[in-house]
């Protein structure tokens, strides 16, 4: 919990020496309290003092991080229940399990669709970020092997997947310039696998049926030395776990209960296609950190990537296409051109139905700093001169013969000064973008 | 070690709507479908129920869809030019929940077929099923108002869900909804504020609380998902936090958005690397039915039977 001025003033040498700039100790400490000082500015003060102010200024979720080579990948640090409040922060590791006991053909083989599972959409690349090697074999060579395939072949961060310390050790050995995250401790082996996270200096997944099992094994794990954990409430209930994620995120960010205060993992297993993917992204939108599965098709990645991709976009920023000229079918010189802000909401609605059309046209992408079209013009973002230096960084005069320019029916207003400045025939377009379809046959034909 | 209690404690509720009327009840429906009730986020019954099972209602188009993709035209291929059969076939073999007449012909550019036409599919389709009716507008305004005053009056009784009300074009159908006994979907363009001023507007004009569905303009998953998302979260959190005029149950247009998206549509020759359309199509309505959920959703709008079956068998688990 946070602590107040007066608690932390409490903790602080009361000398009022001033070495700190403040006039009082009080003045620093309520400073402190509203985060506008560092501790360090005192130099007087006691190491207890430090130690509890530290833990409580410290993230009500643990930052946890996996190293693939150069590659990092971050989970947790999350602030808020609800993405309109702020905006979620580390995206959701997507992870693909493979078992050692499959054999070696198989094996390189699954590895590599595993290791290809990227795709571009809305001119950005998804991928996955994790495999998990899972010790199905119990088998320690068998694990080590694969665990080595997979770390010397993938550039994905890696999850070790062992109940045997033993195990875990040997595959640990060979794991390259990877810093893996082992999964996982539990009532019975939690010990050892401590013990193992903390020698090798690795993050480690604590796994309990219960969120009360949870807080008792992140304690004793933390008194073993270990502070970098990850939850894994492992019901087989989907209702369970999409719960048991909502407790434990509400629980570390409006209680600040530090047993819990973690990043969540969840291995969705199910013999559904559909199945799989539908818990996966549920759990993606609500709270988990990471989530794992057994499917790896295009079909079945791509989408949940896409909630990825959705639910982590920072709602406060609007999200942009590239400003620039569009061409949507076999468009030529005589092809429609139409113009639309560059907000991608808006520019994609306006392409999917341009396309409905089955007109090949030109849409220009204007810049008005990704902002919807009547926004855009409210706020002179968008005005005769904006779509001028749009038409001419596009070099649209090169492109396109016929000098009509369709305008969306929202700014019929800016017809006669659009006229003026380009010199071109101004078209009011219709207000809806679902009324381009007919609006293109009706005077394009 | 005990572990906090983070139930929230909330004030307000979402309402119930009952929609459909059995004979008893001046209608000719074999069954009613309730939905809203949620005391909680959703799915959260550990701080307060969590309301009615959300239901599924299939899309049937009163004319032959010309831009479906053959993925999604082949579980309807026998049925597509008879809106009767077509809805039948989504109660009977596809398990739809209620049936949403989607009309579009009636559009001025999209058959500007006559208000007697739609009239007459309206009562087909309720003569051929006995799950209650969502009857959806072509979204011209004055064909619209031409033309849902002679739909409603046709289903008079019958307790239909009709859309919808606007915020420039609420009058006409809020008074037929009203004169008839029909339940009315108040729509807005992803815009929390004007979601609640187009209820107030139409409870200004005396229309019941109780028979209003929120429709936000939906957006398919990887085309603006994210903000219809958030919009709904925070209706559903007002919702709970005791805001009357957001209280409403929500409904998502799932179908036809995620069949616009070209992940969904692309056929396999123009997209080799995403995978089968026989799969693709389906699972990218399914994923974005199944991530709206979590927003706040109680009625879907769905086209494919696939998806159907995988996000019904979702809200059974949710259950
Ligand atoms: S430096 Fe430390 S002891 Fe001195 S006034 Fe500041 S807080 Fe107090």
């Amino acid at each position: 919990m946070a602590l107040t001025g007066l608690e932390i003033f409490k903790l602080l040498p009361k000398t009022n020496c001033k070495k700190c700039g403040r006039p009082t100790c009080l003045a620093f400490a309520m400073q402190l309290a509203q985060k506008k000082a560092n501790l360090t500015d005192c130099p007087d003060v006691s190491e207890e003092a430090k130690n509890v102010l530290g833990a409580a200024s410290a993230p009500p979720i643990k930052l946890i991080t996996l190293k693939a080579g150069e590659k990092i990948f971050k989970v947790g640090e999350e602030t808020v229940l609800y993405r309109h409040e702020e905006k979620f922060h580390n995206p959701t590791g997507v992870g693909v399990t493979i078992r050692d006991d499959l054999d070696g053909g198989a094996f390189s083989e699954r590895l590599k669709k595993i290791d290809g599972l990227k795709f571009t959409r809305v001119g950005t690349e998804i991928g996955i970020d994790i495999i998990a090697v899972q010790n199905m074999s119990k088998n320690v060579e068998k694990f080590s092997s694969a665990t080595k395939m997979v770390a010397d072949n993938s550039h994905l961060a890696l999850i070790l997947m062992s109940d045997s310390v033993e195990n875990m050790r040997s595959a640990l050995d060979v794991c390259g310039n990877k810093r893996p995250l082992l999964w996982s401790a539990n009532a019975q082996n939690y010990e050892g696998m401590a013990r193992l996270a903390k020698e090798k200096n690795c993050p480690l997944i604590v796994s309990a049926p219960r969120l009360e099992e949870l807080a008792d094994l992140t304690e004793k794990i933390k008194s073993l030395g270990v502070s970098e954990m990850i939850l894994d409430y492992n019901s087989a209930r989907l209702k369970d776990v999409l719960q048991g994620l909502t407790k434990v995120r509400r629980a570390a960010l409006k209680k600040n209960f530090r047993p819990l205060g973690f990043s969540t993992i969840t291995y969705v297993k199910e013999n559904d296609g559909y199945q799989e993917i539908i818990k996966a992204s549920t759990y993606l939108a609500k709270y988990a950190g990471i989530v794992v599965l057994d499917v790896c098709e295009p079909w079945q990645i791509m989408p949940l990537l896409t909630v990825r991709q959705n639910i982590f976009t920072d709602p406060q920023k609007p999200v942009q296409v590239e400003p620039k000229l569009y061409q949507v079918g076999q468009a030529n010189e005589n092809s429609p051109l139409l113009f639309t802000t560059n907000f991608s909401l808006t520019y994609y609605t306006v392409e999917g139905e341009v396309e409905a059309s089955r007109t090949p046209a030109y849409i220009l992408a204007v810049d008005t700093e990704g902002t919807s079209v009547l926004t855009a013009y409210s706020g002179d973002k968008l005005n005769e001169k904006v779509v001028a230096k749009a038409m001419a960084n596009a070099k649209v005069e090169e492109k396109i013969k016929h000098k009509k320019l369709i305008i969306p029916g929202l700014v019929a207003v800016m017809t006669a000064k659009l006229k003026e400045e380009l010199g071109w025939e101004i078209l009011v377009g219709p207000k809806e973008a679902s009324g381009i379809p007919s609006y293109l046959r009706s005077t394009w034909s | 070690m005990e572990v906090p209690n983070v139930a929230e404690k909330w004030m307000g509720c979402v309402r119930k709507v009952t929609i459909g009327a059995t004979k008893e009840q001046g209608g000719t429906r074999g069954n009613i479908v309730t939905v809203g009730g949620a005391k909680s986020i959703p799915y959260m019954d550990f701080e307060g129920e969590q309301g009615c099972k959300p239901v599924i209602a299939m899309d049937v188009l009163d004319t032959v869809p010309e831009d479906w993709p053959d993925a999604l035209k082949e579980p309807f291929k026998d049925v597509l030019n008879s809106p009767a059969k077509w809805a039948k076939k989504c109660v009977e073999q596809y398990g739809a929940d209620m049936v949403c007449l989607k009309l579009d012909s009636i559009h001025p550019d999209k058959g500007n077929k006559s208000a007697e036409e739609a009239v007459a599919t309206v009562k087909s389709i309720l003569q051929a099923v006995s799950v209650p009716l969502i009857i959806w507008g072509c979204e011209h305004n004055e064909t619209d108002n031409a033309v849902m005053p002679k739909v409603s009056q046709a289903a008079k009784g019958e307790r239909c869900l009709l859309a919808g009300a606007s915020q420039d074009n609420y009058k006409i159908i809020a008074a037929v909804c009203l004169a008839d006994g029909h339940c009315l979907v108040t729509q807005a363009p992803v815009d929390i504020n004007i979601g609640k001023q187009v209820n107030i507007l139409v409870s200004d004009l005396g229309f019941p609380l109780d028979r209003i569905i929120m429709f936000q303009t939906t957006g398919a998953l990887g085309y603006g998902m994210e903000y219809v998302y958030s919009i709904q979260e925070r209706e559903r959190i007002a919702a709970l936090s005791g805001d009357n005029l957001l209280g409403m149950p929500v409904i998502c247009n799932v179908g036809y958005e995620s069949w616009r998206a070209k992940e969904a549509k692309a056929s396999d020759a123009e997209a080799p690397q995403w995978g089968s359309c026989v799969e693709r199509g389906p699972m990218w309505e399914t994923i974005t039915a199944a991530t709206l959920l979590q927003s706040g959703v109680d009625i879907i709008r769905m086209y494919h039977p696939k998806a159907v079956a995988a996000v019904k068998k979702f809200t059974q688990d949710l259950a």
